[in-house]
């Protein structure tokens, strides 16, 4: 009863990963719907560090880093995007981006 | 200076950034950075290029030192030191002169050889301060001529200079170069035309809105295509590769405000990425064949010793001549040369005539041992690569005829002439192919450059609308083109007469299948003459038309920067043709130091080129050929000048008679190549996947259910219509009002809101993750 | 172990709580800070399995560039500083709170299924840790051999985030 149970962290993982899709699929505002996808990407760098421990493999942390650089990319170009949505039309409600409805 | 040659793609390489950085600022907009880099790239080259036959004289001597007398190997060391310090004090005394043609260079180099020679005993003591690292290497040579034993042929090892670059998955992958006859040969070529394009287009795109970043490009350019030349292995080759289609996207859409510019500048880009794709794979195919390398010297060894399968030497050999067909403007991929013309006269004249396009034929010479075994060249009845190079020759050639764009003309030209070059190789004259790239850069780029001069001054290429009887407003210009003109016809004794006719020998001496290409070499000559013709009376001769008869602006001789390079272009036409003068057959009284210069400093002499094979040919001079040759360009020449300067004919064919006239058509739509690629290849693949696109946009998923609705009803209708209309009626109605009403229920859901469709996507996931787990 | 195990759960219940109202919270300047505090114990969490070097990145990227880009993002768009009702679809939130659960018990039984009580490796006994008694020259050297060319395609992929971002966002 030393070490700490894997478990406990991709447990942590799953509930994180989940409280993150529950805010994508909720939030109006387009930024907190960013911001919870940052949720996501954070709980899947929790199960890659966790895992790496595990294995006793550097590769976990490697990858963990990897995400953190794309999720900047993602947030930077993301939020470029809401800014044009912004300008064009003075919301960002995702209610009222509905191009795809038939 | 062979050892540091990898510093000179280096160097217009920094000349790029600091264009890039610094040219705007800079006295004269930075074009003074380009031309310096390419100065200095163009001495080292010429220094390179004299060390270089130093190096293979010294072989040589080492090689029949070791086979004949008992000379020893501190002898022939000694000499080897001393010689080359000869020749090195030659060049610098000498300077530009000693390296204005590779001509000169090389029999000065024999005399100081010579001189060498004989004070060898008295200069002994001086050669021991002179040794230099390259001695090491001479041994080398030494032991390795000795072991190649009875071998009349000696060896001369390339310079290899390479590092990692970097390591994945205990692949190394490295980054050098491999200096060797070609590659210096070309280092001369290229060096030499782009700094004689960067001068002329101080004058010809002089207060271009976008002028430094024209020489930045020009700089990039030189400085990718030198590192193509140079590439040790075949990714640093692709790398290379790439670089210079990206110049030459830049720079064909160098004014991409218009259109048309930008158009053809995609169109070279996307014609050339067709072929990469090519590259790519064959480049692929050979690091797997050759035991996971991409070293071009080991591929070579490996495919001359017959270690890598014919089979995958063929396929790497096919996916290689896709890459050659695009670059080096072969058919089918030709297109986008002509439209190249776009860009830039200079521009035309560097890339799209001296250097960037011979880079496919330039891929075919490194990789030789690949195509010769590959495509069995020399051993089999025809090969693809003699097929397409003889296709091109009379495609390009016939398509010249009907352009009345001067730079059309030529690129067309351009085209027949790698036509040339790519059927040369095909059957197995590699020697005469790289000779007559050789040539053909020097009189192609005259001639760019002099349809450049014309068109600087009456402002068009249109030599039917503006053009007409330049020949007294420019005389300078005139007698060059017309010297670099007989030099692509092949008149006696200008360049092209030595390359064309080698290239023919080359063809008639394999005998069987390949005379076919000796006719087809022949007609391409005539066919060559009659249409430079042509271009040449349409130009200079007859009367000015439109622009050129405008007496408010009357057109006038270009300055010194354009007139210059012209001259040196046409002094070069005439002499590179005596690189390589034979002294067999009809010219034996030739001297054997002034004979085959070419042939025997730039053909590659080692394991990895099938030089050291049976098979491999060297023409010998054909004086009938020669002849024949001769004659039929002059009768090209004689019928076109009928046909135009004097009206003798039937003219007015085209109106009358409808097989002409049918010709005529194919030939100004090209073949129709350009309609088969936009309307049906990329119609047929755009067309539809747009259309679906758009109407996947505008219905999107409710179109489906909408139409599975309405096909119900539809289907229902068609049964109750058709079938039954009594008792069925009712049962169909009512299923065709279901389908449409759960159409209808379904549209509902079509919110247009994502996050709904997130919510359906994430619960399905895990609906269908949980069915998995009960499951399995 | 036990103070590790504390350390864990004190942090697990942070980590979910600020998460909890990162999705729920109606200020969007709260859910930006709430994002800071579970950022950062993710990164606390990083620690304890012995990887600080991304723990410091975790910092350094996350907090001090992302949360800030965000803070950015909510000021441009003007979004209502304090309450607004708006922010959450009243709808939604049953229909996203059972998706959400799904999720959990699918990946929570699959987790528990697998892996069960099997035990992360004591950092001291782990290969991740370097000479130094730090697995940064591990991960350093792991990155810039085995894996130099993701490390550079994700350069290039940075790069062109960038020019994107740029292209997007100016005005003309």
């Amino acid at each position: 009863m030393d070490d700490l149970l894997l478990n406990q962290f991709l447990l942590l993982g799953a509930v994180l990963f989940c409280l993150g899709v529950y805010g994508v699929l909720v939030r109006r505002n387009a930024v907190l719907v960013l911001m919870s996808i940052e949720l996501i990407l954070n709980a899947v760098n929790i199960n890659l560090i966790a895992f790496g421990a595990w294995r006793g493999d550097v590769a976990g942390s490697v990858f963990a880093l990897f995400v953190i650089a794309i999720a900047a990319a993602e947030v930077g170009v993301g939020l470029a995007i809401v800014l044009l949505i912004y300008r064009n039309r003075r919301s960002v409600d995702l209610d009222d981006i509905a191009e795809l409805k038939g | 200076m062979l050892d540091i040659a990898w510093v000179i793609p280096l160097i217009p390489a920094a000349s790029f950034f600091l264009i890039l950085l610094f040219g705007k600022r800079m006295p004269f907009k930075g074009a003074e950075i380009g031309i310096f880099a390419l100065g200095l790239c163009f001495a080292m080259a010429v220094v390179t290029n004299v060390q270089w036959f130093q190096r293979v004289d010294d072989a040589e001597h080492a090689a029949h030192a070791t086979s004949g007398a008992e000379a020893t190997d501190e002898h022939a060391a000694s000499d080897a030191a001393t010689t080359e310090h000869a020749t090195e004090s030659h060049a610098d005394a000498e300077g530009d002169e000693a390296t204005e043609s590779p001509s000169s260079a090389a029999e000065e180099h024999d005399e100081g050889g010579a001189a060498a020679e004989g004070g060898a005993a008295v200069e002994e003591s001086h050669a021991g301060d002179d040794a230099h690292e390259s001695d090491g290497g001479e041994d080398d040579h030494a032991e390795a001529g000795g072991a190649g034993g009875g071998h009349t042929e000696f060896e001369v090892e390339p310079v290899r200079e390479s590092i990692t670059w970097w390591s994945s998955g205990g692949i190394d992958f490295s980054v050098g170069m491999l200096l060797d006859g070609p590659a210096v040969m070309m280092l001369f070529v290229v060096t030499l035309i782009s700094l004689l394009v960067h001068i002329y287009s101080t004058d010809y795109v002089g207060g271009d809105r976008r002028y430094t970043h024209y020489f930045a490009f020009l700089s990039l350019f030189s400085a990718s295509m030198l590192g193509l030349i140079m590439s040790e292995n075949t990714l640093q080759l692709l790398t290379c590769w790439e670089l210079v289609g990206l110049c030459s996207f830049a720079l064909i859409g160098h004014w991409w405000e218009e259109k048309p510019n930008s158009d053809a500048a995609l169109k070279a880009f996307i014609t050339n990425r067709v072929g990469d794709v090519g590259l790519i794979c064959g480049v692929i195919v050979l690091f797997f064949g050759a035991g996971q390398t991409f070293d071009i010297v080991t591929i070579n060894e490996m495919a001359v010793s017959g270690e890598i399968s014919h089979l995958v030497l063929l396929v790497g050999a096919c996916s290689l001549l896709a890459a050659v067909m695009s670059k080096s403007g072969q058919f089918i991929l030709h297109t986008w040369l002509p439209d190249a013309m776009a860009g830039p006269t200079p521009v035309s004249a560097l890339i799209h005539a001296a250097t960037m396009v011979v880079a496919g034929i330039f891929m075919v010479g490194r990789l030789y041992p690949v195509f010769f075994q590959g495509l069995s060249i020399g051993v089999s009845g025809v090969n693809l690569l003699a097929v397409i190079g003889g296709v091109t020759v009379i495609g390009g050639a016939g398509l010249a005829f009907v352009q009345t764009d001067i730079k059309k003309v030529l690129a067309y030209s351009t085209v027949s002439q790698l036509g040339y070059m790519a059927m040369a190789l095909g059957v197995g004259a590699w020697t005469a192919a790289f000779f007559h790239l050789f040539t053909h850069a020097m009189f192609k780029a005259g001639l760019f450059l002099g349809s450049g001069s014309v068109a600087h001054s009456v402002h068009s290429f249109d030599m039917k609308e503006h053009m007409g009887g330049m020949k007294r407003f420019m005389p300078k210009t005139y007698w060059t083109f017309v010297i670099s003109t007989g030099a692509l016809i092949g008149l006696f004794p200008l360049a092209c007469f030595w390359s064309k006719d080698e290239i023919l020998a080359g063809a008639e001496q394999l005998g069987t299948g390949y005379t076919a290409f000796l006719v087809v070499g022949l007609i391409g000559a005539f066919m060559t003459a009659a249409y430079m013709t042509r271009c040449v009376y349409l130009t200079f001769h007859g009367e000015p038309r439109g622009h050129a008869a405008d007496a408010a602006h009357p057109p006038h001789e270009s300055g010194p920067r354009i007139v210059v390079p012209l001259y040196i272009l046409s002094g070069m036409a005439v002499l590179a043709g005596f690189t390589n003068l034979p002294n067999t057959g009809a010219l034996d009284f030739v001297p054997d130091s002034w004979a085959l210069r070419f042939e025997h400093f730039y053909e590659p002499k080692g394991e990895y080129f099938p030089s050291v094979l049976d098979t491999f040919s060297h023409p010998e001079f054909n004086i009938g050929i020669a002849i024949g040759s001769t004659i039929i360009g002059l009768l090209g020449i004689g019928l076109a000048a009928a046909w135009y300067f004097r009206g003798l004919g039937p003219h007015g064919l085209t109106e009358r008679n409808k097989v002409a006239r049918a010709g005529h058509r194919v030939l100004v739509e090209k073949y129709y190549l350009d309609r088969l690629y936009t309307d049906i290849i990329v119609g047929a693949v755009k067309g539809p996947i747009a259309k679906a696109a758009y109407w996947f946009n505008q219905k999107g998923i409710d179109g489906v259910i909408n139409g599975a609705g309405t096909a119900a009803v539809r289907g229902g209708q068609f049964v109750y219509d058709k079938i039954d209309q009594g008792v069925v009626d009712t049962i169909v109605n009512g299923s065709g009002a279901a389908a449409e009403g759960s159409g209808q229920g379904l549209r509902q859901m079509q919110t247009g809101r994502v996050q709904q469709y997130a919510a359906l996507l994430f619960a399905g996931a895990a609906i269908l993750a949980g069915i998995f787990i009960i499951v399995i | 172990m036990v103070a590790q195990n504390i350390f864990f759960y004190a942090i697990a219940a942070v980590i979910v709580w600020s998460a909890f109202r990162v999705v729920t919270t109606q200020n969007v300047v709260h859910a930006a800070l709430h994002l800071v505090a579970v950022l950062a114990s993710v990164a606390a969490q990083y620690i304890l399995l012995a990887a600080e070097f991304v723990a410091a990145t975790q910092v350094l990227v996350y907090i001090g560039a992302i949360v800030v880009l965000f803070l950015f993002g909510i000021m441009l768009t003007r979004a209502k500083i304090g309450r607004d009702q708006e922010l959450t679809h009243k709808s939604a939130i049953v229909g996203g709170a059972l998706t959400a659960l799904l999720l959990l018990a699918v990946m929570g039984y699959s987790l528990l299924d697998e892996f069960g009580w099997s035990r992360t490796p004591l950092p001291e006994d782990s290969r991740l840790i370097g000479v130094n008694g730090s697995n940064s020259a591990t991960v350093s050297d792991s990155i810039f051999s085995q894996y130099l060319v993701p490390f550079e395609v994700i350069s290039v992929l940075l790069l062109a985030a960038l020019v994107g971002a740029i292209v997007l966002a100016r005005k003309d």
